[in-house]
C-alpha cells in the first residue's frame, strides 16, 4: 500500500468507527426513551403495555399500605381526575409522603397495577416535579371543559 | 447602602467592560499604541469593581441584610458563617456573580503572567474576554440583579437546603467554575487569532497551559460533585447521568480533546483550525451548561414562560457568542494553512483519533441530555432517557478509548514504524488481555467479559504507560514535568476503570427489614443491627441507628446512620453512614419505622469506589504537573524577540 491508500484506509476506518457509533448510540437511545404518563392518560389507555415509563401524581391520603413483614408498600397516585394503584418494595425517599406529587419509573402489570422500580420525590419539600404539575393543569382544564 | 454601592460597582464594571471590549480592537486594527495599551488597566479596574460587588454581595449574606431579596431568600439567622459566605453561589443571581469575578480573575491572569505575549494579541485576548464579561453583567443587571430589595424587609430569610450545607458543596461551584470560564482563556486566545487572521504555533503555545489548568479544575470540580451526591443523597451512587452532571461533562470532554489536539498544534503545527474550533465548542458548552443548570430550564423549560426576559437574553447570547464566533471561524479559517505533514501511522493520527473518540462521547452526551428539552419546548410530550443509554455509549467508548491509550504515547511524531510499535506492545497486550479475563475467575469462579475487558483495559493502559516511562529513563532522556503530567493524568484513567469496573460488577445493595438483634451478611462483612437511638444535633433531632459490622470473628466497625428532622422542617433527611477504606467501603442508610420496633435499612458493599476519585485526582494533579513545566516560560522569553513577526498584522 502506498502512503495515500493508507491514508484513505485511516478515513474509511475513522467514518466506519463514527457510523458504528451512530448506529449503536441511536439504537441504545431508542431502548432507553422514557415516557411519562399522567394516570388519566394511563386509564384511557395511551400507556406501552410491554415497556417502562414513568407516572407521576400525588399520592392519595390515607392510601399508603406497608405489608408488616416485608418492605413491599402500596399507594394511589392521582391527577385529581383519575387514580391508579403502585406497588413498590424497597425505602421510600425521605420526601415521599401522602399528598406530595411524586414521580414513579416502571411498568403496567395486568389487572392495572403499576410495578415501580424506582419512585423519586425530589429533595425540596415545596417542590413539584414538573411533569406531576403539567399533569394536574391538564387534568384540572379537561374536567372543566366537561362541567360546562 | 452597601448593597446600593454593590449595584453600582457592577454598572461601573459594566461600562468598563464594553471600554475594554471596544477600545483595543480599533487600536488593533489601526496599529494605535495608545489605545491597545489601554487593554491592561481596563481588565484590572473591572476586576476591582467586579470584586467590590462581590464584597458587597458577601457582606450582606455576613450582616444578615435580609432586605436584599436574594440574601432573604437563600440564608437565615441561624446558618453557620460558612455557608452564609458560600451562600452567595447558592442560586442562580450569586452564581451569575461569582461566574463574572472567577472571568476578571482569569482576565487579570492572562495579562499578568503573559507579559511577553505580543501587545497587539494581548489586546485582541482582553477585548475578547472583556464582551463575555459584557455579556454578564448585561445580564446580570436587566435580569438578574442580586442586589435588589424588598420591601418591607423579612425578620428572619428562608434556609438554605440542608442538603448544600455540606463542605464538598462549598467548594464544587467555584472549582467547575474555575472550569468553565477558564476555557474562557482558549476561546480568546482563539477568536483574537482569527481577528489578526494568522493562527500559528505560537497560539497553541500561548493558550495550551491555560487550557490545561482549566481543565484541571474542571476535573476536580466535577469529582467533587460526584464525591458530594455519593455521600449525601444516600442512593450510593457515584454518577446519576443527571443533566445537572452532564451539563458540566460536556465542556470536559471537549476540553479533554481540546489539550489533546493543541498538543499536536503546538508541537507539529497541524490540525489548526481543527483546534481553534473545538477552543470555541469548549467554551460554547460551558456557557451551555452554566445556563442550563442555573436558569431553571433543566426544573421546567416553562420556566422561561414566566420570565421570557432571562430565556430571551439567554438565547440570544448564546447565539451572539456561539454564531459570531463559528461565523468569524468560517471567514478566517480558509486562510490558516497547516504545514506539519505526517502519515497514516504517526502521533498526529493517534491524537486526531483521540479527538475522534471525545468528540462522539460528547455527542452522545449532548443527545441525551438536550433531545428531552427540546422535545418538551415544542410540546411534544415528556420524555427522559433512560441511564442505560449512558452507560451503553460508555462502556463501548471506552474500548477504543483505552486501546488507543496504550499504543498513542509511544508512537512518534511525523510517523513510526507500525512493526516497531507492534514488538513492543503485542506482548503487553496479549498479557493483560489474559490476565484481565483471568481476574473475574479469581473473584468469584465466574466467566464475566464486560469486567474482565474492563481490568484487561486498566492494565494494558498502565502498563504501556509504565513501559514508556522506564523506556525514557534507562535511556536517560530527559523528563520534563509535562510528560510526567501525562504519565500520571493516564495513570489515573487505568485507577479510575478499575474502580469502576470493580464497584459496578462487584457492589452488594439490599434493602432490609432488620429488628434489633437481627443480622444480616454481605460479601462477608455481617451487619448486626442494635436498635434505634434518639440524638440531639446543633439543627436538628435525629434517630440513630447503631450497626456493628463484624468480619469474621472480628468486629469491624460500626455503623450510625442518622434520620434528621431539621428545625422548621417537617420532612427527614437521609444522612448515611460509610465506613471508608481504599478497597471498600460499607455503606449503610436508615429508612422508616415499620413498626414493633423494625425499621427499613438500606445497606451497601462497595468494593473498590475510592479508586474513582483516586483516579480523577491522579488526572487533575496530572493536569498541574504539566502546567508547572518551566518550557512554556523558557519559550515565552524566546519568543518575546520577535513578537510581531509572531502574530501578524491585521
Amino acid at each position: 500500500m502506498n502512503k495515500r491508500s493508507r491514508r484513505k484506509v485511516l478515513v474509511i476506518g475513522i467514518l466506519f468507527g463514527v457510523s458504528v457509533a451512530a448506529v449503536l448510540g441511536l439504537t441504545a437511545f431508542q431502548e432507553n426513551l422514557l415516557y411519562f404518563y399522567s394516570p388519566t392518560q394511563i386509564a384511557a389507555g395511551e400507556a406501552p403495555d410491554n415497556h417502562s415509563f414513568r407516572v407521576g401524581g400525588l399520592v392519595v391520603d390515607g392510601t399508603v399500605i406497608r405489608k408488616p413483614d416485608s418492605l413491599d408498600v402500596q399507594f394511589d397516585l392521582t391527577d385529581n381526575t383519575e387514580t391508579m394503584t403502585v406497588q413498590y418494595t424497597g425505602i421510600l425517599p425521605d420526601l415521599f409522603r401522602e399528598g406530595q406529587g411524586i414521580v414513579a419509573m416502571g411498568s403496567m402489570q395486568s389487572g392495572g397495577l403499576f410495578i415501580a422500580e424506582e419512585v423519586l420525590a425530589k429533595h425540596d419539600e415545596n417542590y413539584m416535579p414538573p411533569e406531576v404539575a403539567d399533569a394536574l393543569e391538564t387534568a384540572e382544564k379537561a374536567a372543566k371543559q366537561k362541567m360546562q | 447602602m452597601i448593597p446600593e454601592l454593590g449595584h453600582f460597582a457592577l454598572i461601573i464594571a459594566f461600562a468598563i467592560s464594553i471600554v475594554q471590549s471596544i477600545v483595543p480592537l480599533i487600536g488593533a486594527a489601526k496599529n494605535d499604541s495608545a489605545m491597545i495599551s489601554m487593554a491592561r488597566p481596563a481588565a484590572l479596574v473591572q476586576f476591582l469593581f467586579v470584586g467590590l460587588a462581590y464584597a458587597a454581595l458577601t457582606h450582606a449574606f455576613i450582616v444578615h441584610d435580609f432586605s436584599v431579596l436574594y440574601v432573604s431568600k437563600h440564608s437565615n439567622l441561624v446558618q453557620p458563617l460558612m455557608y452564609r459566605i458560600s451562600g452567595v453561589w447558592g442560586s442562580h443571581e450569586g452564581s451569575l456573580l461569582l461566574w463574572t469575578l472567577i472571568l476578571s480573575i482569569w482576565t487579570i491572569a492572562v495579562a499578568v503572567y503573559s507579559k511577553n505575549l505580543p501587545e497587539i494579541l494581548m489586546a485582541r485576548v482582553l477585548a475578547v474576554m472583556a464582551m463575555i464579561s459584557t455579556g454578564f453583567l448585561m445580564f446580570m443587571l436587566f435580569t438578574s440583579n442580586p442586589f435588589e430589595r424588598i420591601f418591607p424587609a423579612p425578620l428572619d430569610g428562608n434556609e438554605l437546603n440542608p442538603l448544600l450545607q455540606d463542605p464538598g458543596l462549598i467548594l464544587h461551584p467555584p472549582m467547575l467554575y474555575m472550569g468553565y470560564v477558564g476555557f474562557s482563556v482558549a476561546f480568546a486566545f482563539a477568536v483574537a487569532a482569527l481577528l489578526g487572521g494568522k493562527l500559528d504555533a505560537t497560539w497553541a503555545r500561548w493558550s495550551r497551559p491555560w487550557t490545561t489548568i482549566a481543565w484541571s479544575f474542571l476535573t476536580f470540580g466535577i469529582a467533587l460533585g460526584s464525591w458530594w451526591a455519593y455521600n449525601e443523597l444516600g442512593w450510593g451512587g457515584w454518577w446519576f447521568w443527571d443533566p445537572v452532571e452532564n451539563a458540566s461533562f460536556m465542556p470536559w470532554l471537549v476540553g479533554t480533546a481540546l489539550i489533546h489536539s493543541l498538543a499536536s498544534t503546538e508541537k507539529r503545527g497541524v490540525f489548526k483550525s481543527w483546534t481553534v474550533l473545538l477552543a470555541i465548542l469548549a467554551f460554547s458548552l460551558s456557557l451551555l451548561g452554566t445556563f442550563i443548570v442555573r436558569s431553571g430550564v433543566l426544573v421546567s423549560v416553562h420556566a422561561f414562560a414566566t420570565d421570557p426576559a432571562r430565556g430571551v437574553f439567554i438565547l440570544a447570547f448564546l447565539i451572539v457568542v456561539i454564531g459570531g464566533s463559528l461565523g468569524l471561524y468560517a471567514w478566517r479559517s480558509a486562510t490558516v494553512v497547516s504545514y506539519g505533514r505526517f502519515t497514516w501511522f504517526s502521533r498526529e493520527t493517534a491524537l486526531l483519533l483521540n479527538n475522534i473518540i471525545f468528540l462522539t462521547a460528547a455527542a452522545a452526551v449532548f443527545v441525551g441530555t438536550m433531545y428531552p428539552l427540546v422535545v418538551d419546548a415544542f410540546g411534544i410530550g415528556k420524555i427522559s432517557v433512560g441511564r442505560p443509554y449512558f452507560d451503553t455509549m460508555f462502556s463501548f467508548i471506552a474500548i477504543p478509548l483505552l486501546l488507543l491509550l496504550g499504543v498513542g504515547p509511544a508512537v512518534r511524531w511525523k510517523g513510526d514504524n507500525t512493526s516497531r510499535i507492534a514488538k513492543v506492545t503485542i506482548s503487553f497486550f496479549i498479557f493483560s488481555l489474559v490476565v484481565g479475563l483471568l481476574l473475574p475467575f479469581l473473584i468469584e469462579d465466574k466467566l464475566n467479559i464486560a469486567t474482565g475487558l474492563g481490568y484487561a483495559g486498566a492494565l494494558w493502559v498502565a502498563l504501556t504507560t509504565l513501559k514508556e516511562l522506564f523506556d525514557r529513563i534507562s535511556k536517560k532522556l530527559k523528563l520534563s514535568l509535562s510528560y510526567i503530567g501525562m504519565v500520571v493524568a493516564h495513570l489515573g484513567i487505568a485507577v479510575f476503570v478499575v474502580g469502576v469496573t470493580t464497584t459496578v460488577t462487584y457492589s452488594e445493595e439490599k434493602d432490609l427489614r432488620m429488628v434489633p438483634g437481627s443480622s444480616y451478611n454481605i460479601s462477608g462483612y455481617e451487619f448486626r443491627f442494635q436498635g434505634v437511638r434518639k440524638v440531639n444535633g446543633p439543627n436538628y433531632i435525629a434517630d440513630e441507628a447503631v450497626i456493628e459490622v463484624w468480619h469474621g470473628e472480628e468486629k469491624s466497625g460500626e455503623l450510625l446512620p442518622q434520620k434528621r428532622i431539621y428545625s422548621g422542617k417537617s420532612n427527614p433527611m437521609t444522612d448515611a453512614s460509610i465506613d471508608k477504606t481504599l478497597f471498600r467501603d460499607l455503606y449503610a442508610a436508615l429508612g422508616e419505622e415499620l413498626g414493633g420496633g423494625a425499621w427499613s435499612m438500606r445497606v451497601y458493599y462497595k468494593p473498590m469506589i475510592r479508586w474513582i476519585w483516586l483516579g480523577t485526582l491522579f488526572m487533575t494533579f496530572g493536569g498541574i504537573l504539566a502546567v508547572s513545566d518551566k518550557r512554556y516560560r523558557q519559550k515565552a522569553k524566546k519568543k518575546s524577540t520577535q513578537p510581531l513577526a509572531a502574530t501578524g498584522n491585521a
